[in-house]
């Protein structure tokens, strides 16, 4: 019995590797897939089950800081014990509540700063003659490829009252009295357009520079003027490309810690920030999670806006 | 075009003024004698010596080292297999779902990535008794986790645009696939795998927030030793340490950069 199994299942493999290779291909294209699947499904989507978990549950002075809501009391009787309190308070401490709004205040400027100086930059690179485009290109992503943490230190040295900025507008005369940017959030709207600046820049290239140029030659011979059919022609056919970068910017904004932190003061309320505070400083595990549960569920909507519209510019792409 | 746009030339000029002013201010006061960063004292090299001397500080940065070469190689490998099971494998299952699971740790906010991963780790340790403890093995798992998916984005383009006529020939003339992958797909990609490790080394060197979260003590990287001195004003050998790392990472981007751009040449020049 086991041996004819055996002696089956040796068919079998034979059979699939010499008489039909697709069947094998197959196997082998199911490996390829399953490998990144398998990682991506264990620390990445099941994390995000934990935080919901935990977030359902009550903070205690114990290691790990928080009560299990499964407890397995005498007799395998198991008594689950939820605890929405957590929810509750987001709804009922203000603090919370303009947390998120501050964080959505500040990205959504961050993010309108962003377009306003990185589509001339992306137009600029896509106008410029061909040789030119991937030194610039280069030059965009270099400053992504440098320490975050450390160019965001940078702007600490620029920004503060003797800072570089305002030496520099005093002996000009501008100004009798330095500035103060740092520790406000005009701080942390520079961060914030600094870091995300090449995020929004390069996925609009990429859509700018293979627009169909038979629509603005033909606006061309009509007589429409650069402006016009930069209007009524680039403008539209780009969208994608800069829906999808905005929320390239967006998306990772609403969470961020590290700007807020060092550039921001102390009216800067952040989501991240906040975050942060209730984790490491007063070890609210629970409560840290229930933030995280809500800042995901605000998320997914900007999150299916990009993957929309980013698969929309690769059709575009593709189709031309 | 750009006699044309005169604006546009402005505009490129500003843009790129401003993401290179910081970065050149961060290097050329680490050449300053005074302790006070932004008021010139004249020339010094004195805050380099005394980075050298810092030891816990150039534990962290060795520490952080062979996290990200550890880290790089994982992603590197990890990511181009999403990549090619996004790229080739259209009708596979799981292929809408990977995609999305690869797209977004490029967008959610570390600070939940961090944390959601403790969480699992925590758990993991109560249930399995694996990982044990927290510290280097977790930081690498967390980092892999997200660089993997830069990867796979880099990797993807590369295998999108690549001439697929070779492949084809040789699977024709019945070549084995993964003898394909190995004698030509691979070579072809090199340039784009060179890159994602370079890339997912940066990510890894330059993360503070997923670490914070999921490193235990002992375990302390070149970002949080950073950051706990950042957050104290602004510091001198900081300025150095930056300088140290910019020149490294200017020079294998310059480098790679040259590579590619003689490639692309070569290629133009081939294809009259």
């Amino acid at each position: 019995m086991i041996k004819s199994t055996v002696v089956s299942a040796i068919s079998a493999i034979t059979h699939n590797s010499v008489i039909n290779p697709a069947a094998r291909r197959n196997g082998l294209q199911r490996f390829v897939m399953a490998v990144p699947w398998l990682w991506l499904a264990l620390f990445f989507l099941l994390p995000f089950l934990f935080v919901v978990k935990i977030s359902l549950s009550e903070a205690q002075l114990a290691q790990p800081p928080y009560l299990d809501w499964i407890q397995q009391v005498e007799d395998g009787l198991v008594t689950i014990q939820l605890n929405f309190g957590n929810y509750l308070l987001l709804l009922e401490d203000d603090l919370y509540l303009e947390a998120f709004l501050g964080s959505f205040e500040i990205s959504l400027i961050a993010t309108l700063l962003c377009i306003l100086i990185g589509y001339p930059m992306a137009y600029g690179i896509a106008q410029a003659p061909r040789h030119w485009q991937l030194p610039l290109l280069m030059l965009i992503i270099l400053p992504f490829w440098t320490s975050f943490l450390l160019r965001v230190y940078a702007w600490i040295g620029i920004l503060k009252n003797q800072g570089l900025l305002n030496q520099w507008l005093l002996s000009l005369g501008l100004i009798d009295q330095p500035l103060v940017i740092l520790h406000t959030n005009i701080a942390v709207y520079i961060g914030l357009v600094y870091s995300y600046l090449p995020f929004f820049v390069l996925p609009l290239y990429a859509t700018l520079v293979r627009l169909d140029h038979s629509l603005l030659e033909a606006a061309a011979d009509l007589g429409a003027r650069p402006w016009k059919q930069f209007l009524t022609i680039t403008l539209p056919q780009s969208t994608p490309g800069m829906i999808a970068g905005s929320m390239l910017v967006f998306i990772p904004a609403m969470g961020e810690f590290v700007i807020p932190d060092l550039l921001g003061g102390p009216d800067t309320l952040m989501i991240g920030k906040l975050m942060w505070t209730e984790f490491f400083s007063n070890k609210d595990w629970p409560l840290a999670s229930a933030l995280a549960a809500v800042l995901l569920l605000v998320l997914i909507l900007p999150f299916v806006l990009m993957r929309h519209y980013e698969q929309k510019a690769a059709r575009q792409q593709e189709g031309h | 075009m750009w006699r044309r746009h005169p604006l546009l030339l402005i505009a490129l000029l500003l843009g790129f003024g401003f993401l290179y002013l910081p970065i050149i201010s961060l290097v050329v006061y680490s050449f300053n004698e005074s302790r006070l960063v932004t008021v010139w004292g004249g020339f010094s090299t004195h805050w380099y010596g005394e980075l050298l001397n810092n030891r816990p500080l150039l534990n962290a940065a060795w520490l952080s080292i062979k996290i990200a070469a550890l880290n790089a190689t994982l992603a590197v490998v990890l990511g181009t297999l999403a990549a090619i099971a996004l790229v080739r494998f259209g009708k596979q299952r799981g292929h809408k779902s990977l995609g999305v699971m690869v797209t977004a740790p490029l967008v959610i906010p570390e600070i939940v990535i961090g944390l959601s991963l403790l969480l699992l780790f925590v758990t993991l340790e109560d249930l399995i008794g694996w990982p044990a403890g927290r510290g280097q093995l977790t930081i690498l798992l967390a980092h892999v986790t997200f660089s993997m998916a830069y990867v796979t984005v880099i990797v993807q383009s590369r295998l999108k645009h690549m001439d697929r006529s070779l492949e084809d020939a040789a699977l024709d003339l019945g070549a084995r696939p993964l003898t394909v992958f190995f004698t030509i797909t691979l070579p072809l990609i090199t340039p784009a795998l060179i890159a994602g490790w370079l890339l997912a080394f940066t990510l890894s060197m330059d993360d503070l927030v997923v670490a914070s979260f999921v490193s235990g003590p002992g375990a302390t990287t070149l970002p949080m030793v950073i950051y706990s001195s950042v957050r104290l004003g602004v510091n001198p050998q900081i300025n150095a340490l930056a300088t140290i790392m910019i020149a490294i990472v200017s020079i294998a981007v310059l480098l790679l950069g040259i590579v590619t751009y003689r490639r692309e040449i070569k290629k133009q020049q081939a294809r009259p």
